[in-house]
Order: C-alpha cells, then sequence, then structure tokens
C-alpha cells in the first residue's frame, strides 16, 4: 500500500485542538498516524512540509453546482478544480440544479459523476418541496436514504408557513435537518441590494433586513413548535444574528452560517454599479459586518461556507437590477476566512474549526480532522503569505468573485483528497 | 448673461451620467452656456454650425417624447448630424445586450450618445464601453441630469439665484430620477431642500443626500420659494404605494389650498408629462402668473445644447487630451 509521510509540518487540528510540529503518515486513501515525535517508515514517499500548516481538508457546506442544466456557468470538473485551488476537499451541493435534486436518480447521478471526476467529494443536498416550488414536500425520506445530507431550497426561502411547519416536522422522522435561506419574499420582492442610503442613491430598489429578521424569528417559532431540527444559512444582518443567539440561549436546536461576503464587505462594494457585488442576501451596513464578525466570535454562528454562486459573463455585465445574483467563493473561502486571524478577531485554530470540523459536525459528516483511521483529505497552507485576488486567474469556468483585486493572505500549496495530491500549487 | 471667452472654457469630464460629483463650478459653467443659447433659441434662424459634421444619436429605451425632442433639436440647431435610435424597432427588440448595443453603435463613431434606459446604472454600464461621449438622459430612478440643470436655469432666470431658496420637491419620491438629480444639484448650488411625500414614496434613508422630509403639504410647502411637483409614476409601482388617486390628491395634490403656504410670489415646477387632478390641480398648473412649467420645456433645448456643446468641443478625450 502505498504510503506518504508528510514531514516538518505544524500539525492544525482545529477539532482537538492540536497545534504542534510534527508529521503525519497516511496509507492508501487513509491518514494511519501523525503527532510530534513520528519517524517517517522506510518505505514512505516524503513530503517535506517546510514547517507549514498541514490542515484537514475544508468542509464547504453551501455550494452551488450548476451541473446538470447551466453546464456553461459552471460543471462538476470546473467547481472541483476551483474548490481543491481553494483547499476545500468535502463540498455540499444546493439541489437547485436542473432538473433539480427532489429526486433520487438526480441525487445518484450528481453523487456518482463527482465520484468519478475523483477531486473534491460533492454531497448533495436533498429539495425541500417538489421542483423548489414551495408547495409539495419531495420524498425526504426516500432522499435521505439515498444520502442527501439536509433539505432546503436553495437560494429560495420555504415561505409558507404551513410547509415550513410541515418540512421540519416531518424531517425529524428521519434525523434530517431543514436549512432555510431566510428571506421573507414578499418583502424582498423586485428588490436587488440592500435598503439604504447606497441604494436610494443609486436609484435601486432596496430589500430590506427585516426580510431576513421576521423569516429567521417565524423558524424559530415553527422549530420550537414541530421540534424540527433547523438551521438558517448565510445570516447577514445584525439581528439575525442576535434572534438565532437568544433562541441558543433558550436550549433550541437551531444553527445558523454565514459567509465570507457578509463578514468582509458591505454594501459599498457595490459602488457604482458593480454586479459581482450582487449577491443574495444582499451586501449589508458596516454595523451589520461588525454584528456578523461578533457572531463569529461568540460562537452563535456555527460555521462559514462559501456560497459559491457561479454565473457567466452575460449573466452579470447587465444593467444591476437586471443582473444575477450570487458570486464564487470556493478559491477566497480559505482566505478570506484567514482575515478573521490576520485581523485578530479569532485565533488560527477557532477559524479554521469554522471551515472544517464545525461544518462537518453540523452535517454528521465524516470529514474536516485529523484522524487515525479516517480519509486522509488534507490541506498544506503557507498562512502568511501575501497575494491578489485575480478573477482571470480562478479555476472556476464562471469568474464572478465580490473579491477581485483583494489583497489577501494565505496559500494553499497542496491539497490532498484520499490520500491522493489533487492540487498543488506552482512554484 | 456672463460672457465666457471660449478659448478658456474647460469641461472637466468625459460624460454626462448624473449631477452627483459635479462641482458648483461645473454647474454655473453648464448654467451660463446654457443661458446664452436662451435668447438665440427665440430667433426665426437658429441654425448655429459649431457641431458641424458632428454625430449625435438618440438611443431611448423608454418612450419619451419632450426630452428626446428637444435633444434633437438642441443637437440640429448646433449644426449637428442626429439620429434618432427608437427600440421599438430596433435590434432591441431581438434580444441583443445592451453592451452589444453600445458597442454595435460605438463602431459607428458617433460623437455623442444621448441614452435613457428604466434600469438605473445602465447609462454607466454603456458609457464604460464606447469612446464617444455619453449623457444620461435619465436611468431608472437614479439620475436626470438634464432636467435638473434646466430646472435650475428656470429657478435662476426667474428668481435671479439659486443659493439661500428653499425648495419643495413633492410627490413620488421613491421612483423618481428627477428628484434624486434635483436634490444633488440644488445641494451643490447651496439651496435648501424639502422634500413632500407619503412615508411610502419616501425612499429609505434619503434624509442622508441632505434633505429635510415632510410628510405634510401644509406644513413642508411652508415658506417655500419653490414647488417642485413630481409625476406619479404608476408604472414603476408594484401596488399598495398608496389606496387611490382621490385620496392622493386630497393629501398631496397641489391645488391652491395647500400652496398658500408658500411664499406668495413661489413658483411652481413640474417635469412633466403632468397627470392633471392627480399631483397637480388643473388650475395651478395652468396659472400664468406662477407657473414656471412650459418656461421648463424652453429651458430644456438651451441647456440640452450647452450639454451637447460642452462635452463635444471641450471635455476631455479618452486619451486624456
Amino acid at each position: 500500500m502505498n504510503r506518504v509521510a508528510y514531514i516538518n509540518a505544524r500539525l492544525l487540528d482545529p477539532a482537538s485542538g492540536l497545534d504542534s510540529p510534527g508529521a503525519l503518515i497516511s496509507e492508501g486513501e487513509t491518514v494511519v498516524d501523525f503527532g510530534p515525535d513520528l519517524s517517517p517508515p522506510d518505505d514512505a514517499q516524503i513530503v517535506d512540509c517546510k514547517g507549514l500548516c498541514l490542515i484537514p481538508g475544508l468542509v464547504d457546506m453551501r455550494v452551488q453546482l450548476r451541473e446538470p442544466g447551466e453546464e456553461y456557468k459552471g460543471t462538476l470538473a470546473s467547481a472541483g478544480r476551483a474548490a481543491t485551488a481553494g483547499g476545500v476537499t468535502s463540498m455540499v451541493c444546493l439541489p437547485n440544479t436542473n432538473p433539480v435534486i427532489d429526486d433520487m436518480s438526480v441525487l445518484e447521478f450528481v453523487a456518482r459523476r463527482a465520484r468519478k471526476l475523483g477531486l473534491a467529494k460533492v454531497y448533495p443536498y436533498g429539495a425541500v418541496t417538489k421542483g423548489l416550488m414551495g408547495e409539495e414536500l419531495a420524498e425526504i425520506g426516500l432522499l435521505s436514504e439515498s444520502g442527501a445530507l439536509a433539505f432546503t431550497d436553495g437560494v429560495k426561502a420555504v415561505s409558507n408557513a404551513q410547509i415550513m411547519r410541515r418540512a421540519l416536522s416531518y424531517a425529524s422522522n428521519f434525523g434530517q435537518m431543514i436549512i432555510q435561506h431566510p428571506e421573507e419574499p414578499s418583502l424582498a420582492q423586485g428588490g436587488v441590494m440592500n435598503s439604504g442610503e447606497t441604494s436610494t442613491r443609486l436609484g435601486l430598489s432596496g430589500i430590506p433586513r427585516e426580510a431576513e429578521i421576521i423569516m429567521v424569528e417565524r423558524d424559530i417559532r415553527l422549530a420550537e413548535m414541530t421540534g424540527g431540527r433547523l438551521h438558517f444559512a448565510h445570516l447577514s444582518t445584525g439581528e439575525a444574528v442576535d434572534v438565532v443567539r437568544r433562541a441558543k440561549a433558550r436550549g433550541l436546536a437551531i444553527t445558523c452560517d454565514t459567509a465570507p461576503p457578509y463578514f468582509a464587505l458591505s454594501e459599498i462594494a457595490v459602488g457604482e454599479y458593480r454586479t459581482f457585488a450582487k449577491l443574495s442576501p444582499p451586501l449589508r451596513a458596516e454595523e451589520d459586518r461588525l454584528a456578523v464578525i461578533e457572531g463569529l466570535q461568540d460562537g452563535t454562528i456555527d460555521a462559514i461556507a462559501s456560497d459559491h454562486a457561479p454565473h457567466d459573463e452575460e449573466s452579470k455585465r447587465l444593467p444591476f437590477a437586471q443582473a444575477a445574483f450570487g458570486g464564487v467563493g470556493l478559491e477566497t473561502l480559505l482566505v478570506i476566512t484567514l482575515e478573521l486571524f490576520h485581523n485578530g478577531h479569532l485565533d488560527l485554530l477557532s477559524a479554521l474549526r469554522l471551515i472544517t470540523s464545525a461544518p462537518a459536525d453540523l452535517l454528521k459528516l465524516e470529514a474536516g480532522r485529523l484522524k487515525k483511521g479516517a480519509p486522509a483529505d488534507l490541506v498544506l497552507v503557507d498562512p502568511g503569505r501575501g497575494w491578489k485576488v485575480d478573477a482571470d486567474k480562478m479555476q472556476s469556468i464562471s469568474k464572478n468573485t465580490p473579491f477581485d483585486g483583494r489583497p489577501v493572505q494565505g496559500v494553499v500549496l497542496k491539497t490532498v483528497v484520499d490520500g491522493r495530491t489533487v492540487f498543488e500549487k506552482d512554484a | 448673461m456672463s460672457e465666457i471667452a471660449l478659448d478658456q472654457i474647460r469641461f472637466p469630464h468625459r460624460h454626462l451620467l448624473g449631477i452627483e460629483g459635479l462641482s458648483q463650478d461645473v454647474i454655473s459653467l453648464l448654467l451660463d452656456r446654457a443661458e446664452s443659447y436662451v435668447e438665440h433659441n427665440r430667433q426665426t434662424d437658429k441654425t448655429l454650425s459649431m457641431l458641424g459634421g458632428r454625430t449625435i444619436i438618440n438611443l431611448f429605451y423608454e418612450d419619451s417624447t419632450r426630452t428626446r425632442t428637444s435633444f434633437e433639436l438642441a443637437g440640429k440647431q448646433l449644426g449637428g448630424n442626429v439620429i434618432n435610435m427608437s427600440v421599438a424597432t430596433s435590434s432591441v427588440k431581438k434580444g441583443e445586450t445592451l453592451i452589444d448595443t453600445a458597442m454595435t453603435l460605438n463602431a459607428m463613431h458617433p460623437d455623442v450618445l444621448v441614452v435613457r434606459h428604466n434600469d438605473s446604472g445602465a447609462v454607466q454600464l454603456l458609457s464604460e464601453k464606447v469612446n464617444c461621449a455619453v449623457i444620461n438622459a435619465g436611468d431608472g430612478r437614479h439620475e436626470h441630469p438634464t432636467q435638473a440643470l434646466l430646472d435650475a436655469l428656470t429657478i435662476r432666470r426667474r428668481k435671479g439665484r439659486i443659493s439661500g431658496l428653499l425648495v419643495a420637491i413633492c410627490g413620488d419620491i421613491a421612483h423618481s430620477r428627477v428628484a434624486r438629480s434635483n436634490i444633488h444639484l440644488l445641494n451643490a448650488m447651496g439651496a435648501q431642500v424639502r422634500l413632500i411625500a407619503p412615508k411610502t414614496l419616501i425612499p429609505s434613508s434619503i434624509e442622508r443626500l441632505g434633505v429635510e422630509v415632510f410628510n405634510d403639504m401644509n406644513e413642508g410647502l411652508k415658506d417655500c420659494d419653490i414647488v417642485m411637483m413630481l409625476r406619479l409614476q404608476t408604472e414603476r409601482m408594484q401596488g399598495g404605494f398608496f389606496p387611490s388617486i382621490r385620496e392622493y390628491f386630497h393629501f398631496f395634490g397641489l391645488d391652491y389650498e395647500k400652496l398658500a403656504n408658500a411664499r406668495e410670489d413661489a413658483l411652481i415646477m413640474h417635469p412633466g408629462p403632468m397627470n392633471r387632478g392627480v399631483e397637480i390641480a388643473s388650475e395651478v398648473a395652468d396659472d400664468i402668473g406662477r407657473s414656471a412649467i412650459r418656461e421648463q420645456v424652453e429651458m430644456g433645448v438651451a441647456v440640452r445644447m450647452a450639454c451637447l456643446e460642452l462635452l463635444t468641443l471641450y471635455a476631455p478625450k479618452e486619451d486624456g487630451s
């Protein structure tokens, strides 16, 4: 069996709190040992980490694939390359493909295609409602049996309270979680950016912050009523974070995540109609950005996901109101999260935990930690090395990053999935 | 009328996309040049030749009678070739994108593109893709700079100044590009701006643009020098901003009773087209002593002549020269 020894590493495992110099040895697809005083077996292939960080592969719990259906915007292969270039070894995809993942055959198609590619691992979410139409429940039990990790209507909120109530209640039969895009559609309707001074100045229709807050408040009531397991995706407002904070204090099983744009950017990024900064939820005010960071610091926000949403040029080179919502994020998830460490908001292990073991635990995935016997999904990172985000150099087919031109710190040198090197940075 | 030596004129912008960001000096220059055309336009022979051989394309994605005609007249009176592209009969109807249309027109080497579009920011997007000067003839609810300039010229001629005046802008602020351009211009020129509208038609945080907001006409109009009425843009409304036209007129329509709160010599303005009996009573609109509505239209041609002239002859080119 093919053995690899990663020596002279700074081993970082957020789940156990390990931060120590040492080595890690994999055999085939599996980690067999790691620790400070480990000498590599004679037959092992040696990878000299030169004192840089060896961390568990990232788990990205919110990725939009465009395959099947919109392959010109993104394919499983291009998402796989983008993921591994960004240190992501497991990603969980939204069901908003065409056809929608509301049926076992589509779910199995995506999983099989991804396995064949052998890049980052892909796990699908199932749709809460058939066709994401918000009207009838999808086959949650059967999808669950086929491997759906949780259930969500993707970029659409489950807006009908009765349907949401039933979904929470029914999914709990199977121990499954509902992931909500918290946005009250009737308040958000027609809006294209955060409601406030900037939208007024630019003459753009606003999406009020209350659209998010109201949905979070409502759904917490429904979760309490049904005993269902509820998770909110990409929180963007201070009040919504606060509502979740209070729910957690009351002992409710409510969790949430956010995405890098919401702690690294504010509505100012829209500037003069930059459509790459048109996201859903919209970029909010500076106070919200700071409140999201606070939520990450005190543990109210459980995880960070990239919210990867590829769009081709034709969907973005349009007047702002007509442009598509969303930005790519797989290749910047790690570096923007590392800003929390570089800016002193979080220590290194806490920052990494939010993109490794924390999302894995939420989804009960065996991933995101250094563990003997676990799959050798690893990333070698130089956390301090600086570079500049350049949309044109991205691996993703679509280049719509809201972070284009941003100076960042942290370089992925090598990404390993199941013991195989799937990405290596050119020297 | 101030005389300016032609060789000293410098217009510092390549395009006219909005009033926001224009300095007091630039606005004054535009108004002074426009002023010099007002008397000229009243003559029988109006033809000038400074834009001889130059091409102006009017590209209107929204229907417009007065603005398009006004730009067309302005261009022709300066001796330019003016072409009207009407979207209804163009390739846009066949699905061509804004940027493709921009590239196509750009390849024909026009000197000025005059663009109206129903999306905020669309004119700026287009300006980034062409080599010629671009004039915003209204984009969504963002800006309509030539309207604000013609309003300012009207005010300056009637009142002798803009600075220090108390101006009320009334009605559908939420959907109005005219309101936004006027707020920026009046603030830049030192006037004091009030907005009067029901709360549902006041966009979020607008007071940060430097205005005072009122929700009661009688209160808001008190002591105003200028009363600018806005057209109620029902075509941009998706339901439920107010219960009925009758109720709207009762509380926010301009009639003599509400107007009595303003100064006796207050000037009444409206960018047109008017909804008589909706935002303004007919007898107020037609009051020759107080209404400047027809004069606004006249000033429109002079202002657009100034804009075309300055952007064509006195603005920096793409290479910075």
